[in-house]
């Protein structure tokens, strides 16, 4: 029962209450991580969802967004990609990063804000000559390809890092489970062990002593009896005269 | 000289050329031609049934890693060459023509370079980016300027764009105007300046180029007009931008300019009998199709002015042709790249 996977401890009575609660405070957070693990796959799985979903909808607004970049080349002649170039002075969208806090892991979120100031009277009036409007749905479609961009790599983040803490979180719990706990139990079966193999030996050696008196007392009772029968009338000898060991516990 | 009697003396200066120029025309690509293209899977196919054609010489060197890019350049180079041959051989009249059409590109050339040394990209790559045809010996010095005083004052003096510049264009506009606006009025000086010529040259010439450059010009305040929709540009700003002929120059310009959206816009098209076919082959409200058919209309009138013989309007035509070819055959080398054989035949315009 009590196999070497236990901690070398003394076996006393103390150390079995420290190993109680260090037991009960195992057990409870082995409960407590349980939870925090669980929270975490359903967020996990929920996010795998919405990464699968995001990435089909990548692959579709890319093929468009660079189709309309076909039309707007068409529509406007090749040379209107330089014109862009050069009137580009600073980017119209931004995104931001912030911290968000998903069953006590950390996630980067990332938020894109449109930048849409002065260039855009600017930009307004490219392909003036012909083309505008095709040049238009191009930088439509672009924006929103964007906007997906960010919001991909706002889930791919967070995918990455819940996967660690994932891992994190039940190797925990497994550790707990599978070592911790168990060595705590036996150390304290051990321990009662000993404790109870101690009382007996107690025990034995008190029903020695017990045995011990009793011989004495048999024995004083005789001496008592037979200077009855032999004296009929001699002195009783005083019992102050006999020697007792003293009892130490 | 009067209308009609050019057959006479035409054929002295020029027949030569037009030869050239109609045997040109024989070499487009024709919808047997397209047809194929149509079915290539990879570039490579495209760049095998172009060989087939005119293109051949062009395309027998061209790099392994095929791309759209390097299709177009070495079919625009194809026309460059040809138009240079012809601007060589050219006598002084039909000279001046050519170089006249080629003015448009050289305007988008300028307006590159000028919004390129203000933001002071490289000049060397600057140039790379300009219009072949549009190029001219003072293209290089255009970069040297620092201001656009010292640009206007000192470059665009002696380029044939200089009556243009100082036509309209002060050199503060030249700072702070958007470069949208100063493209568009360039382009307006230009094609007014090229219908008084086309007028001088005078017999079927005129007539021939005043249709064309008619619908250029009618194409040119439609575009402005769709295209400044709800942009922060004024009725008389978007007025300024129409040229001064064309069938819809005086009543048509009034209504454009003040359209708020594509109907009235469309209400002030139909007005003018010969762009009625375009917009009734478009559904209501849907402008997405408005380019390509006025491609087709440019192309139809092109084409027609084939029929007709000693006149200058052969070489525009053929010009224009030849430019609504490569952009055929850059929307179906940018389809079958991007694999959206669905939309191959949405871009392509077929000229016989």
């Amino acid at each position: 029962m009590s196999t070497q996977n236990r901690y070398p401890v003394v076996p006393t009575v103390t150390v079995l209450a420290v190993m109680k609660v260090r037991l009960q405070g195992a057990t409870k957070g082995h409960a407590l991580l349980k939870k925090k693990a669980d929270a975490l796959t359903v967020r996990f799985r929920a996010i795998l969802r919405q990464i699968i979903e995001a990435k089909e909808a990548m692959g579709q607004t890319m093929r468009e967004s660079f189709f309309t970049l076909i039309e707007a080349r068409y529509a406007a002649g090749d040379s209107i990609r330089h014109t862009v170039f050069d009137n580009v002075e600073q980017a119209s969208i931004k995104v931001y990063a912030q911290q968000d806090n998903v069953a006590g892991v950390k996630i980067p979120k990332f938020e894109h804000v449109k930048v849409g100031t002065g260039t855009d009277l600017k930009m307004d009036l490219t392909g003036l000559g012909s083309g505008g409007q095709k040049i238009q749905n191009c930088r439509k479609s672009f924006t929103g390809a964007v906007e997906l961009l960010v919001e991909l790599a706002n889930l791919q983040t967070a995918f990455i890092t819940l996967d660690e803490a994932l891992k994190v979180t039940n190797r925990r719990v497994n550790a707990l489970e599978n070592v911790v706990k168990p060595r705590l139990e036996n150390t304290i079966a051990y321990i009662k062990g000993e404790l109870d193999e101690l009382e007996r030996e107690e025990f034995f050696r008190l029903k020695k002593i017990q045995g011990k008196k009793q011989r004495d007392l048999e024995k004083i009772e005789k001496q008592k009896a037979e200077a009855m029968s032999a004296g009929g009338n001699a002195k009783v000898p005083s019992l102050l005269a006999v020697e007792d060991p003293d009892i130490v516990f | 000289m009067g209308y009609g009697f050019e057959a006479l003396t035409y054929n002295i200066k020029d027949g030569y050329l037009e030869g050239i120029v109609r045997g040109h025309k024989t070499g487009l690509l024709t919808a047997a031609d397209y047809n194929n293209l149509c079915q290539c899977e990879t570039l490579d196919d495209i760049k095998l049934n172009l060989t087939a054609t005119d293109y051949g010489e062009y395309l027998k060197d061209v790099p392994a890693t095929l791309n759209t890019s390097t299709i177009v350049e070495r079919c625009t180079q194809k026309l460059v060459d040809d138009w240079s041959h012809m601007r060589a051989h050219a006598d002084e009249q039909l000279g001046t023509f050519l170089d006249y059409c080629t003015y448009g590109h050289m305007i988008d050339n300028v307006v590159l370079i000028v919004t390129g040394t203000m933001h002071d990209r490289d000049h060397t790559e600057l140039l790379e980016k300009c219009h072949p045809l549009g190029m001219f010996d003072s293209i290089a010095t255009l970069a040297v300027a620092t201001s656009m005083r010292e640009l206007y004052r000192l470059v665009l003096i002696d380029t044939p764009l200089a009556p243009y510049f100082s036509m309209n264009l002060t050199s503060e506009d030249l700072d702070e105007m958007n470069v949208e606006i100063m493209r568009n009025t360039l382009y307006k000086a230009y094609l007014d300046d090229f219908a008084q010529v086309c007028q001088k040259i005078g017999g079927s010439t005129a007539e021939v180029m005043g249709d064309m450059l008619a619908f250029e010009a009618d194409r040119r305040a439609l575009n402005i007009t769709l295209n400044s929709i709800g942009t922060e540009l004024t009725f008389d700003d978007r007025r300024k931008l129409y040229s001064n002929f064309g069938l819809l120059y005086p009543h048509g310009h009034q209504e454009l300019s003040m359209a708020e959206d594509f109907e009235q816009v469309r209400a002030a098209m139909e007005k003018c009998p010969a762009y009625i076919p375009i917009f009734s082959r478009m559904s209501y409200g849907e402008s997405q199709m408005l380019d390509k058919l006025l491609y087709e209309e440019e192309v139809r009138r092109s084409v027609l002015t084939f029929e007709q013989q000693f006149h200058y309007g052969v070489f525009y035509a053929y010009m224009k042709l030849r430019e609504q070819e490569i952009r055929n055959i850059m929307w179906i080398a940018e389809c079958v790249s991007q694999d959206q054989k669905s939309r191959i035949h949405d871009g392509i315009v077929f000229v016989f």
